[in-house]
């Protein structure tokens, strides 16, 4: 791994990479080109990985198995988790906005190791294309995206064993791009800029890379030991050779838990950043947002065992990850208490990027409710492994994350591109997400109360009715991203022109030409020490004491 | 106004002179991702720990080691930690002679290492697929030997770049020697956790 | 603060509202199937306050934002920015401190559910129904015997059941009778006192109309006490992907009346048929 860290960090990059679109397919070292490789990457697997959604959705709008046989619907079940989990979500989310926001964030030029950079993103689509290829080859991986054995030992091995393959390359890229991250908002910060001084999503990027670097390691020794068991025959988590399959969760979950807060922190900090702006009102309660998310990064190691209550493990155990999972609910409500505080007394456009934030408050809201009451013991062991679980961690994900990730696009499309997305088009957009995105999931939550275990392929004719409701929502959603689609290709061509800072911003990364040339600025780095600081000169006559921004911490 | 003008005057925006000091953060990174590397090993100690806490078997009923070959292996490799710092001390005083020595013995320790720790492999009563506990002896033990292997590549890179009167290594660009060090104290640290948990335990 | 003191009693107001709304909301509207165990009945008080509270919290935030959205609109043609407000220490204090109490509340209130559940209790195997070797191993987790007391009296008097688990089918064991059966019939009323295996991969047990599940893991047997209460026919569900055909992996419990469940034993007992 030295070996792929670049001889010098402020080479002088630009004059050296392709020009044009072209760069684009290119092993480019300019963040904001790996930036975009990442988020257009990861929409291609979004699209790959909602058409598997859309067979699981036809699969369930009958009770019984009808239309895919049964193990192709559980290897088409393992491919969607993975590929939204591992090729979507988490690349857009860290990769994507990351390598495009942080260096105009803290200030830099490029990231600490360029070439790293790009290494991690292109990690990726030979570990997607792998992963989708595995189902030509013998059939993919059909246990799951938890992948617990021996189940996963026993199924079909060359699928399992491509499946751990990839997901090892995907958990590199990932903890490649959290060293770089933590070293560039750590030691690149421009001269003058403190700590306390950043915008949120530096802080929430910084609580998701220590996530990943002290998490993701663990899962990939995990994937190596069950390799061992599915290869050489080696008994770790195969208990017919004196192994324990009960360890295989804990490791499991020691990173997926932390995981699923990979994906929800950076989505986060972008909600921190899109809500001052179109509210016109700086972001409330800086320094309680910084601590709540360190908070949560320390309390996210803490927690795993609440998705193993019904597998066997001690009542201390299930006590204790009760009342730690419970427990991040406190930070988390003040971070949504902080963003209502934001949005009160503002100045809001109500535009697609607001509508989105929006809806993720709302969604996430939802699934943070749903999410302590299953942090219950006696409430988790009925609906543990239920469509209750399933609505659950989508209205989390998607409701909170894929929200975001579109709240972002839309809110940072004229930088990346220079030209604006249609408007109409935007809200025409959120509707069907929303209205689709609701009656998909929302329905689930009494499927899973009354009696639906999750992947299945048949089930009770009694819930028929429920999950065509269900499938219904699921094809609105569907339909949602071709208004999104059309937008997004016809306004790089036709949009109106968006200038440098459409949305009257003060974040960095709006004081600069869009889309910006290849090291940020053309003169130095601005150094930005108010990133939120809107109203202050306009109302400074009516300000009050103690109203003063939170932006002038220490460090 | 413009929207610019607008926001520029409300941002505090401060264009000072251009400090684009050389920052070099590669070994700050270096030890971010050797962090990462410590909890791989730091997970498959807690499966080592679960399986023995968890067994009713204990490991010295299913398997027997012997505590003087990894005793000696632990001597080697925290001398050759010694001997590596020595070189790093060397090319700062600038005496390039003397660093390639320590290099080359640090690097023929760990060879010594690597070769007694097949020795010891071959000698030790149980297989890779005996039990649960010769598994995970295998699995660290050799995780942690692939380890050393990379280190001493690195390290017998490094002597050949410093060698030649025109090497890239100089005290003026002590990075790879000081990469490769750093690497390898982190083995070794991570030997001493391993001979703790595996051996003494 | 932003808001004029007039308000006050309006946020009052909406505040009991929501309260009052919230509580109904939790109290009234079933999500649930029939409670059909003794352990039904206590989970269900559960999912009443949870859903209260949580009701209280979505309605409340959600009305927030959707007002704040309508209030706080830019007019047309309105220029400049909102309120420079970044921080109120007392808010912020009062929205770290109100989350803590519902928390600790719900903890504990939860833990006491568990507790009647027969969560916290010791799991053991009465030596006298299982086999000598079974109680030699190590029983991994699951629950007690519920809102019964575990006195020996009420041990003895539990229906002591062998379940195995295997690609796809469930297997019930009755130690008492040897019997063995694809379906599990218990009487109303009695305990009864479940040891899972599994023969290959992990499954679970799950009874949606007992509120209880428990997985059952190969190498590692586990426990699951339950009393029911209705008589009547449910399924018995598997909640954990164990291959193609987890979704039919199903049977049944039939909840009978003591003296047909008597009859039902009577004529699939092996011991009974030995004695005639
Ligand atoms: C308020 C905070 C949250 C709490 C208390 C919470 C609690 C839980 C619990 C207890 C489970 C296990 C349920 C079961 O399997 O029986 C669970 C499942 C899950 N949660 Fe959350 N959660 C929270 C937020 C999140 C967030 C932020 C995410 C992701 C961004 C998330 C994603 C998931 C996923 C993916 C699963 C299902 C994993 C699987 O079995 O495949 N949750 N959550
Ligand atoms: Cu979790
Ligand atoms: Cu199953």
């Amino acid at each position: 791994m030295t070996i792929s860290i670049p001889e010098k960090t402020n080479s002088p990059i630009g004059n050296l990479q392709p020009k044009g679109w072209f760069r684009y397919f290119s092993f480019s070292l300019d963040h904001k080109v790996i930036g975009l490789q990442y988020l257009v990457c990861g929409f291609i697997f979004y699209l790959i990985g909602g058409a598997l959604a859309s067979a699981i959705r036809i699969e369930l709008t009958s009770p019984i198995s009808d239309f895919v046989p049964r193990d192709v619907y559980n290897q088409i079940l393992t491919l969607h988790g993975t590929i939204m989990i591992f090729l979507w979500i988490v690349p857009v989310v860290n990769g994507a906005f990351g390598n495009y926001l942080i260096p105009f964030y803290v200030g830099a030029r490029d990231m600490a190791f360029p070439r790293l950079n790009a290494i991690a993103f292109w990690m990726i689509p030979p570990a997607g294309l792998l992963l989708i290829s595995s189902y030509f080859i013998n059939g993919s991986a059909q246990s799951g995206w938890t992948a617990y054995p021996p189940l996963s030992i026993t199924t079909p091995a060359a699928g399992q064993l491509i499946w751990i393959l990839s997901v090892l390359l995907l958990g590199g890229s990932s903890i490649f791009g959290g060293v770089n991250f933590i070293a560039t908002i750590l030691k690149l910060r421009r001269p003058g800029l403190k700590l306390m001084q950043m915008p949120m999503y530096c802080w929430a990027m910084l609580g998701t890379s220590i996530l990943i670097v002290l998490s993701t390691p663990v899962l990939a020794g995990t994937l190596i030991l069950l390799s061992f068991d599915i290869v050489a025959h080696t008994g770790f988590f195969n208990p017919s050779l004196g192994g324990n399959a009960v360890v295989y969760q804990h490791l499991f979950w020691f990173y997926s838990h932390p995981a699923v807060y990979i994906m929800v922190l950076p989505a986060f900090g972008l909600v921190s950043e899109i809500l001052p702006v179109h509210s016109r009102k700086p972001l409330f309660g800086y320094s309680t947002m910084v601590y709540s998310i360190m908070t949560i990064v320390v309390l996210g190691f803490l927690v795993w065992a609440h998705h193993m209550f019904t597998s066997g493990t001690p009542p201390w155990m299930r006590l204790f990850f009760t009342i730690a999972t419970s427990f991040i609910a406190v930070p988390t409500g003040i971070k949504f208490f902080n963003w209502v505080a934001t949005l009160w007394g503002g100045k809001i456009t109500l535009n697609s990027a607001m509508l989105f934030s929006c809806g993720f408050i709302v969604n996430f809201v939802f699934g943070g409710i749903t999410g302590v009451a299953l942090a219950q013991v006696p409430f988790d062991i009925h609906v543990h492994d239920t469509y209750f679980v399933v609505a659950h961690f989508h209205y989390i994900v998607y409701g909170g994350s894929v929200f975001v990730i579109f709240s972002s696009i839309y809110h940072w499309y004229p930088k990346f591109t220079g030209r604006m997305l249609n408007e109409n088009l935007g809200r025409f957009h959120f509707a069907l997400t929303f209205i689709g995105f609701n009656l998909c999931f929302a329905p689930q939550h009494w499927l899973g109360l009354n009696g639906m275990p999750r992947r299945v392929a048949e089930y009770d004719p009694q819930f028929q009715f429920v999950n065509q409701l269900s499938s219904i929502g699921a094809l609105i959603m569907a339909i949602s991203t071709l208004p999104f689609l059309w937008n997004a290709i016809h306004s790089a061509f036709k949009g109106s022109i968006a200038g440098d800072n459409p949305w009257a911003a003060l974040t960095p990364e709006w004081l600069t030409s869009s889309p910006p040339p290849v090291e940020n600025w053309d003169g130095p780095a601005p150094l930005v020490t108010k990133p939120y600081g809107y109203g202050v000169q306009t109302k400074e006559a009516e300000t009050q004491s103690g109203n003063e921004p939170a932006i002038n911490g220490d460090n | 106004m413009t929207t610019l003008e607008q926001s520029q005057q409300k941002s505090e925006v401060t264009h000072s002179p251009l400090e684009e000091e050389h920052r070099d953060v590669r070994m700050f990174g270096l030890a971010t991702f050797l962090i990462a590397d410590g909890m791989t090993f730091a997970g498959f100690f807690a499966a080592y720990l679960t399986y023995k806490a968890v067994n009713p078997l204990l490991p010295d009923a299913i398997y027997e080691v012997e505590l003087p070959l990894p005793t000696l292996n632990t001597v080697l490799l925290l001398i050759s930690s010694a001997t590596f710092h020595r070189a790093g001390k060397a090319l700062h005083n600038n005496q390039a002679t003397k660093c390639q020595r320590w290099l080359l013995i640090t690097a023929g320790l760990g060879l010594a290492f690597l070769a007694s720790q097949m020795v010891e492999y071959f000698t030790l009563p149980f297989g890779l697929t005996d039990n649960v506990f010769a598994s995970t002896f295998y699995a660290l033990t050799g995780f942690h030997g692939l380890h050393v292997t990379l280190g001493t590549i690195m390290i017998l890179i490094v002597w050949w770049q410093s060698r030649s009167p025109g090497g890239r290594i100089t005290s003026q660009n002590t990075f790879p020697l000081e990469a490769a060090e750093l690497f390898w104290h982190f083995v070794d640290g991570i030997w001493v956790v391993l001979f703790i948990i595996l051996y003494l335990l | 603060m932003v808001l004029p003191k007039s308000s006050a009693l309006i946020i009052l107001l909406i505040v009991i509202g929501l309260v009052i709304g919230g509580t109904w909301i939790g109290q009234n509207i079933n999500l649930l199937p029939i409670d059909a165990s003794t352990n039904a009945s206590v989970y269900d008080e559960l999912f009443k306050v949870l859903f209260s509270i949580g009701a209280i919290l979505f309605f409340g935030i959600t009305g927030l934002v959707i007002y704040s959205l309508i209030r706080f609109r830019k007019k047309p043609g309105e220029l400049g920015d909102g309120l420079p407000i970044a921080d109120n220490l007392p808010l912020e204090v009062f929205w770290t401190a109100v989350p803590t109490i519902v928390i600790l509340f719900v903890g504990l209130y939860s833990y006491d559910i568990y507790d009647r559940m027969g969560g916290m209790q010791k799991l053991q195997i009465n030596q006298h129904d299982h086999s000598a070797m079974v109680s030699e191993q190590k029983i991994w987790g699951g629950i007690g015997t519920g809102s019964i007391e575990p006195t020996t009296q009420n041990k003895a008097t539990s229906l002591p059941v062998e379940v195995t688990a295997l690609q796809f089918a469930f297997l019930f064991h009755y130690p008492k009778g040897d019997i063995l059966s694809g379906e599990l019939h218990v009487p109303v009323g009695q305990p009864v006192s479940m040891r899972l295996e599994s023969k290959d991969v992990i499954h679970a047990f799950w009874v949606p109309q007992f509120r209880i599940k428990q997985d059952i893991i190969p190498g590692q047997p586990t426990m699951l006490n339950f009393t029911p209460t209705k008589p009547g026919r449910y399924p018995i569900i598997c909640a954990e992907l164990c291959g193609p055909y987890h979704g039919g992996m199903r049977s049944s419990v039939i909840v009978e009346e003591p003296n047909k469940y008597q009859e039902w034993f009577n004529s699939n007992s092996k011991e009974s048929l030995t004695e005639s």
